[in-house]
């Protein structure tokens, strides 16, 4: 049985003047023990989709099962068997932090004792400041302290909102680390984020974009889809260069990356000569050209672009 | 020549009681320069950008911000300076041409300039038609990309964003970065803070804050260079690796 289950879900927020479709008829299945990454930006449908998931908002249309249960008619069950860490800190502010995780787990019925080997690597690292009030904590420390909650009754699925948003990159790198431990322990994990660096983290991926999902698959067979020669290049100038490029009619985008512009051409041919001569013309200087592997990046504005 | 500095700090200092938030900075920045501001949560950025910005009074050392002292003279600063955040920018309940008639206003402009700029400022965002749509019923990336021109509705010398960023879909965060080139080609300077590192390579240089001290400062190739890394995330993740204390 796959631990969750989506069939064709949809979703509108109504109001006066206008309809918000947040989910518009999308379908996936999640295999038991994986990380499966919900990946796109703000305002794609990520916190609906998780909503109706953890049984906090009825879909309008379409089946969702988690754990074989109906997140409509078995919505008990389901509470009972995952772990949900919102987008938004959702702990208890004036309590402290062990208060908060004996409340977690007596609420679950269960006690610290009992799963705390799930737990203890992560626990051990905000343990010295077990008395400190919740909302007293750094956001490292309360992202840590949530995560705990949230697997105090050793759940079968973990649903993470955007765990990593507004986490600077040491911390979501550890962030990261602990979640591929927790997978080890056979947990199985469905994680959003409008980061997608980390989409390589996750065992597959659901690309989403305004309610829609452009692409489900790993992330080497979501790259493996991306046809068309990918160059990089730079100069010295490049906000000129990337004018330059863009104005080329034989370019389909060029968009910058990092110390590179991303080029794409509208066929498949290679073109390092056109690039050659957009540089020439230009009179640019330093001008590095070299052919690339695409990233997930890359293939989610190629994908937004169809 | 030397090239104009619109900022200049030296040991630019801010304790609270113990705490010493900010630690003796020193740095400058050129001109139509885009001014990276790195490091990890809690390593000072913030308390360093509100006294930059005359919000914050130092607890030592000097600063300059736009030629103006971040001591006696915030009121002229703020009169210089723009600022957008990704948490504060524009009001949801006004439209898009109340929100720029508004800060028109706020910033000093005169009725005719506003006039101007808002025509100039819709269609260079495309925004035709929407002037009175909300501005909550914008997407995202709008709105970030609405909020950032209204930030420079003055042609202020410098302007400060703080994460502007975040969230945002990989082609409006592009298109995003389009208006920051184009802005500092007109000579306004970038001073800019990100969790995005390939966006901290898009920056002339950067500096990277830990424990409340700049640890480096240089382009992001040169960085590169120093640090032995292949891209500004292992630059990154080697110096706030090193901090001492922690959070936000």
């Amino acid at each position: 049985m796959q631990p969750v289950v989506v069939e064709n879900i949809v979703q509108n927020y109504r109001t006066k003047k206008m309809v918000v479709e947040a989910l518009k008829g999308i379908s996936f299945t999640v295999d038991r023990g994986e990380i499966f990454g919900i990946i796109g930006p703000d305002g794609a449908g990520k916190t609906s989709l998780f909503r109706i998931l953890t049984t906090l908002l009825l879909a309008e249309s379409g089946k969702a099962t988690v754990d074989g249960f109906d997140v409509v008619t078995d919505y008990k069950q389901i509470r009972n068997r995952i772990g949900y860490m919102p987008g938004r800190f959702s702990l208890y502010q004036d309590l402290s932090v062990e208060e908060n995780l004996e409340f977690f787990a007596t609420i679950f019925n269960t006690t610290i004792q009992q799963n705390y080997d799930l737990i203890k690597d992560i626990y051990q690292q905000i343990e010295p400041f077990k008395d400190r009030k919740a909302g007293a904590l750094s956001g490292g420390m309360k992202q840590k302290l949530a995560l705990c909650c949230a697997l105090i009754h050793k759940p079968s699925v973990l649903f993470l909102d955007e765990p990593t948003t507004g986490v600077d990159a040491v911390s979501r790198k550890e962030f990261w680390e602990m979640l591929h431990r927790l997978k080890e322990q056979g947990i199985t994990i469905l994680v959003s984020t409008a980061y997608m660096d980390e989409a390589s983290l996750c065992d597959r991926v659901a690309l989403i974009q305004k309610g829609e999902l452009l692409s489900v698959d790993t992330p080497k067979n979501i790259i493996g889809q991306f046809k068309k020669p990918l160059w990089a290049i730079r100069a010295d100038e490049m906000y000129k260069l990337m004018n330059d490029i863009a104005a080329d009619p034989a370019v389909e985008s060029c968009y910058p990356f990092g110390q590179y512009h991303h080029v794409v051409f509208k066929t498949q041919e290679k073109r390092r000569q056109t690039l050659e001569e957009i540089a020439k013309g230009g009179e640019h200087a330093h001008v590095e050209i070299k052919p690339i592997e695409p990233n997930i990046e890359d293939c989610f504005m190629a994908l937004m672009n169809n | 020549m030397a090239k104009e500095k619109v900022i200049t700090a030296h040991d630019l200092t801010k304790r609270f009681g113990d705490f010493v938030a900010v630690s003796k900075i020193t740095f400058d920045v050129e001109k139509g320069e885009i001014f990276g501001f790195l490091g990890a949560n809690g390593a000072g950025k913030t308390t360093a950008m509100r006294m930059l910005c005359g919000l914050l009074m130092p607890t030592s050392g000097q600063a300059t911000v736009a030629g103006f002292d971040v001591f006696k003279q915030t009121e002229q600063i703020k009169k210089n300076i723009g600022y957008m955040s990704q948490k504060f920018s524009l009001y949801e309940d006004l439209t898009v041409a109340e929100n720029i008639r508004f800060y028109g206003g706020i910033y000093g402009l005169r009725d005719e300039a506003i006039k101007e700029k808002s025509a100039q400022l819709i269609k260079q965002l495309h925004l035709d038609g929407q002037e009175k749509t909300l501005v909550r019923a914008l997407p995202l990336g709008w709105k970030q990309k609405l909020a950032f021109s209204i930030a420079i509705v003055h042609d202020p010398a410098i302007v400060f964003l703080d994460e502007p960023t975040g969230g945002v879909d990989p082609v409006t965060r592009r298109e995003f970065w389009g208006l920051i080139y184009e802005a500092s080609a007109r000579g306004i300077t970038i001073f800019v803070t990100t969790h995005y590192m390939d966006e901290a390579e898009y920056c002339n240089r950067v500096s990277i804050m830990v424990d409340g001290r700049i640890d480096a400062l240089d382009t992001p190739a040169n960085l590169m260079k120093d640090y032995s890394a292949a891209s500004m995330d292992e630059v990154f993740l080697q110096l706030a690796r090193k901090a001492i204390r922690s959070g936000d």
